[in-house]
């Protein structure tokens, strides 16, 4: 009893074995197996539980629509989950697991699920976890023992140590799918003088010709394989295109390396195409259904046409003895086959009238049983034997069954077109009744849906309509309008019910959804088919409902008194199969993910022993430490050295924009809250820009170098944004103005020397230069070529303090940067300074209440910020009247503030929220935006936002609170600016 | 993906363009002062189901701004021209030689000499 591999026949290669682990059992298949056929020919055949009921599952088709043999494949970082056994090749040293059984196949804790199966139907977690008085808490209880009892495949949860790749493809046909049908559009079109690629999921070409078992479909396969290659084809095999975008491009997914048992080193495991055609053509072909009666799930009930593909291609046979249910023609041809090659037969048609296939059938020794159809199987781990009954003309069922022992039950019950790419397009599916299936509506222009993918089912019809087509692209009318039909016609039939009797029977075999599950939805009135699938989640498995889709819209219909095709179908969206995320990220993962960019001092921080950080794709220098210090010790010395003495710190990173032309000033003028018309050459300016609907844009310093040049920054964050601001006001807005914009952030390396003794450190590197206050007071510009060794170097010196300090910032074209901060640090180093990094700079700027990124977050005004009285009253500005809107001019909005703890021992954290003693709850009054160690002051201290600002808070008590940490600090709200208010360090 | 036949570069990806915002209507002059002409202007935008006129940058290209006809509702685009509304004169010959910019006395900030002799007397003054 049971499944056997064949002595001859097939397209296996018989004298390669291939040796693979099954559960831990070592079992022989041959190259050219898949994981199912090889299980089967083993006898292998229960190869899995199922999602909700733990029901054993065998291999149930042999292609994509797989329900049944789903596996982990692989050990540890390289595990896949959901690999279909009916798809997945056999390769050497294979590890397959079956899913969703613990502890083992054979016994399974998990089945109990079954005997609970009255409460597990469809809707059980909106019923069990929604309503008054269940609460989130009672689904966190019990979500951990359902995830664990419900699921497929575990995936991985190490990186994924493959590698994968994005390649880009440009043709003039893309035809998806390798049958005849598509080989034959393909090789025509490919001779026409057309570049055409032919993409095919399966590792070989040929689709049904390889599954017949003739040899003359075998010849045709060659011929017109052989014709496409000669005509210059590309053929794509283990590939799939998995979703039909705008413009025509179209998603392929191309399995490279899965099927080998030692791939190349560093060569990828899998590469999504993106291709661009001019044409598609789909010759996707049609996916043979099932229709639902009792048990229909035990391992053992197969596709009728996979039986056959078994028998042929890989020269296995599924069973000994079987009972074939149809209700169509087509499943003869399968039958006969499978009877030829040794099959004990017995065919029920749910027709009453006999086959005219039916003596052929009889003369291949097969027993044709007509009017009958299959009821339930019987057998638990198994199919032992199959229960049928008798249909009369009208589809009523009688009661009386009878028994017909078997191994292996083949079911048919009509042909699916696949129709998943046109549907990613928004193409909907129409009913066509003349062969009980849904085919692609109207299709734009170029997309070409051929063969039985639209519902041509005859052989010779199929290959004049691939001709047709061919023709149609190359842009010839045909005139033949080709009928879709099943040959021979066929009774509709998607369940078998008997008055009084409740069958288990499945529809959706993968999610374990029953056709008593679809009537219940219908119960509890969900009308929309769209509402049905999710509430009972049919079609949502990893098969996307290719084998129950149709059964569960025709029990809905039938429950709702509509015919078949009426209630609308669901939307297929992408992917087709399953595609791996990492084929997705392809090489955009890790540091890969963005590029990283370096200031041109990089090299330089590394050396000195800084310790870096992220600043958006920057790296920046985070604080350099001595000896042993941690960050803290570090960057309070480093602070406090800049206070106290001098230091510097790389400022790359800001962005810089060369704003040029006659207009300069006039666009300056109109960009800036402030004014900027009058600013004199060799000066720079501290401005903000708003958006138009009034909020901060950005803040940074604008140099004026000559008549018409400016050297404007932005912060390091809004380089980007600002950037395409000013292009897009210029080409659209103000197309008067003669102003040209260009970011030069690459090209000019920046450092600031900040400290009391910056001026001296500068003086000896500089001394060409007058460095008196007078001659160089504060915002003074300089531009002074300076010579280095062998070198002449351009450098634009301004005097800008963002630390509160006297302090210079220094920009220089970037080959010279490291040269010029090098010189400057040894000096610094001699007169006892140190270099600062990121935190330090955070120190210090919050002493002094300037703001960056985390004060200006997109939702602050210029009075929040504290800089409303900097806006101009006489000149129109971006944003000028939209940030008089009454709610922006609000007192008390959230104002920029300083926070001191009272108890200056105590610390806090950015991200708290400030409220009220009385009300530490809910938002609070402001929060936290900034903290620091101040090494001028000597305690915590914090820049956030507060209702009304420091006016209103004056005298009162804050709680700083921070629930996550368990922190509630009382406070005192001061001025932002809480070092050095007047500026005198700076200027002085 | 959307492919988007920029006029100066050829026809890429829409990965490398940035959308900006809806560009069929007009940003009121800088010095309109009235607050619902900025808030329609800026605010209240069609959300049309078919053509739409968009403008996009190609941020990754050129950097134009372009304006794009596109339906929204099968993401046919029927037409990208630069957003620029003098775009057809600009695309003429015989504006070339008329757009180039008058020439003017500049001043550019005082630079000390060279610093090739590097002594202290050097750009003191």
């Amino acid at each position: 009893m049971g499944a056997y591999r064949l002595k001859k026949g097939g397209r296996i290669n018989r004298d390669k074995e291939v040796f693979f682990r099954f559960n831990g059992r070592r079992l022989k298949g041959f190259e050219g197996d898949t994981i199912a056929s090889a299980l089967l020919a083993n006898n292998v055949r229960q190869v899995g539980r199922s999602f909700k009921y733990h029901r054993l599952r065998g291999v149930m088709s042999a292609g994509p629509e797989e329900g049944g043999a789903l596996f982990n494949v692989n050990d540890g970082a390289m595990r896949i989950a959901n690999v279909k056994g009916t798809m997945a090749e056999l390769r050497d040293d294979m590890q397959v697991y079956a899913q969703n059984a613990f502890p083992s196949l054979a016994f399974d804790i998990g089945a109990v699920n079954g005997l609970f199966a009255p409460f597990l139907t469809a809707g059980f977690y909106y019923k069990t976890f929604m309503g008054p008085a269940r609460t989130t808490a009672f689904w966190m209880f019990c979500e951990k023992f359902i995830r664990k009892a419900a699921g497929l495949g575990k995936a991985s949860r190490l990186p994924d140590p493959d590698s994968y790749d994005i390649a880009y493809k440009f043709c003039d046909v893309l035809v998806v799918g390798a049958g005849p049908t598509g080989l034959l559009a393909a090789a025509e079109l490919a001779e026409q003088g057309q570049k055409v690629v032919l993409v095919e999921q399966d590792f070989e070409v040929g689709g049904s010709l390889l599954s017949g078992g003739r040899t003359e479909e075998i010849t045709l396969r060659d011929t017109l394989l052989k014709r496409f290659e000669k005509a210059g084809g590309q053929v794509m095999l283990r590939a799939t295109a998995f979703g039909l975008y705008d413009g025509l491009v179209t998603g392929v997914l191309e399995r490279c390396s899965d099927h080998q048992s030692a791939p190349e080193p560093y060569s990828p495991r899998e590469i999504s195409h993106i291709i661009h055609p001019q044409h598609v053509v789909l010759a996707t072909g049609a996916c043979e259904r099932g229709f639902a009666f009792g048990n229909n799930d035990r391992p053992g009930v197969m596709l009728a046409g996979a039986l056959r593909s078994y028998a042929c291609r890989y020269g296995v046979m599924a069973g000994r003895s079987a009972v074939i249910a149809t209700c169509h023609d087509g499943t003869y041809d399968d039958a006969i086959m499978l009877a030829s090659l040794g099959m004990e037969i017995t065919l029920i048609d749910a027709r009453n009238k006999p086959s005219r296939y039916a003596k052929k059938a009889q003369a291949a020794g097969i027993n044709v049983l007509a009017g009958k159809v299959p009821v339930n199987v019987a057998g638990v781990k198994s199919v032992a034997a199959l229960e049928i009954a008798d249909i009369d003309e009208a589809g009523e069922i009688k009661e009386n069954t009878t028994i017909i022992g078997c191994d292996v039950v083949g079911v048919s019950g009509g042909y699916s077109p696949v129709i998943h790419l046109p549907s990613h397009r928004g193409i909907k599916p129409r009913w066509e009744a003349s062969i009980n299936a849904f085919v692609a509506g109207k299709t734009p222009e170029n997309i070409h849906i051929i063969g039985s993918a639209d519902g041509i089912f005859d052989h010779q019809a199929c290959l004049d309509n691939a001709f047709q087509i061919t023709q149609k692209i190359k842009g010839q009318k045909t005139g033949v309008k080709l009928r879709r039909r099943v040959p021979g016609g066929m009774r509709a039939l998607f369940e078998v019910q008997i008055k009084g009797r409740k069958l288990k029977s499945f529809i959706d075999p993968q999610h374990d959804v029953t056709s008593e599950d679809v009537r219940q939805a219908h119960r509890e009135g969900f009308v929309s088919v769209e509402h049905m699938k999710r509430y009972t989640t049919l079609g949502m498995a990893t098969d996307q409902g290719r084998v129950g889709n149709v059964l569960g819209l025709a029990v809905m219909a039938q429950a709702q008194g509509l015919a078949v095709g009426t209630t609308g179908v669901t939307t297929f969206r992408p992917p087709y199969t399953p595609v791996s995320i990492g084929a997705l990220a392809a090489r955009e993962r890790g540091r890969h993910w963005r590029p990283t960019r370096r200031t041109p001092m990089h090299h330089m921080h590394l050396a000195a022993g800084a310790v870096m950080t992220d600043a958006g794709a920057w790296k920046r220098a985070w604080y350099y430490p001595r000896e042993d210090e941690g960050i803290d010790e570090a960057y309070v010395r480093e602070a406090a050295t800049t206070r106290q003495n001098v230091a510097m710190v790389d400022v790359s990173t800001l962005g810089k924009i060369a704003v040029q032309g006659p207009d300069a000033t006039e666009f300056l003028n109109r960009i800036y809250v402030n004014p900027f018309a009058k600013l004199a050459i060799g000066k720079a300016r501290y401005g903000i820009m708003l958006r138009d609907d009034g909020m901060v844009l950005d803040d940074g310093t604008t140099w004026r170098l000559a008549e018409d040049d400016y050297f404007m920054t932005t912060t390091t964050a809004q380089a980007g944004p600002v950037m395409l601001f000013l292009e897009e006001l210029l080409q659209r807005r103000w197309t008067d103005l003669r102003v040209h914009v260009t970011s030069v952030t690459d090209q000019w390396a920046g450092m600031a020397v900040a400290g009391p003794y910056a001026r001296e450190v500068l003086e000896a590197e500089f001394p060409q230069l007058n460095w008196s206050d007078e001659a160089f007071p504060f915002m003074g510009v300089v531009e002074v070529t300076h010579r280095l060794g062998q070198h002449d170097i351009t450098c634009r010196i301004a005097r800008i303090s963002f630390s509160g300090e006297r302090a210079f910032e220094i920009y220089v074209p970037s080959d010279s940067g490291a040269q010029i901060w090098s010189a400057l640090a040894d000096r610094i180093n001699e007169a006892g300074g140190c270099l600062y990094g990121m935190e330090a700079l955070g120190a210090l700027r919050i002493e002094k209440g300037h703001v960056t990124a985390a004060e200006l977050d997109g939702r602050v005004t210029l009075e929040d910020a504290g800089f409303g009285r900097m806006a101009s009253k006489t000149k129109p500005f971006i944003g000028s009247v939209l940030r008089q809107r009454s709610s922006l001019q609000d007192e008390r909005r959230p104002q920029l503030v300083g926070i001191f703890p009272k108890d200056r021992t105590k610390k806090f954290s950015a991200g708290a929220i400030l409220c009220t003693p009385e009300a530490v709850s809910g938002f609070g009054e402001g929060w936290v935006t900034a903290v620091t160690h101040s090494p001028a002051l000597g305690h915590w201290i914090g820049l956030g936002f507060v209702a009304g600002g420091a006016q209103a808070w004056q005298g009162k008590t804050i709680i700083v609170a921070d629930p996550v940490r368990d922190n509630f600090v009382e406070a005192e709200i001061v001025s932002p600016h809480m070092f050095d208010a007047k500026g005198d360090r700076q200027h002085g | 993906m959307l492919r988007i036949e920029c006029p100066f570069c050829g026809l890429r990806n829409h990965n490398e363009f940035t959308y900006l915002e809806d560009g069929s209507g007009e940003m009121p002059a800088l010095d309109n002062i009235d607050g619902e002409a900025w808030y329609e202007a800026v605010f209240l935008r069609d959300n049309p189901r078919g053509m739409h006129i968009e403008d996009w940058h190609h941020t990754q290209g050129c950097r134009m701004v372009l304006r794009v006809s596109r339906n929204t509702l099968t993401h046919q685009i029927l037409s990208v021209v630069p957003s620029h509304p003098d775009y057809k004169e600009m695309f003429s010959d015989s504006a070339k030689s008329a757009n180039s910019a008058p020439k003017s006395a500049k001043a550019r900030l005082p630079r000390p000499k060279s610093a090739k002799s590097k002594s202290a007397k050097d750009g003191r003054g």
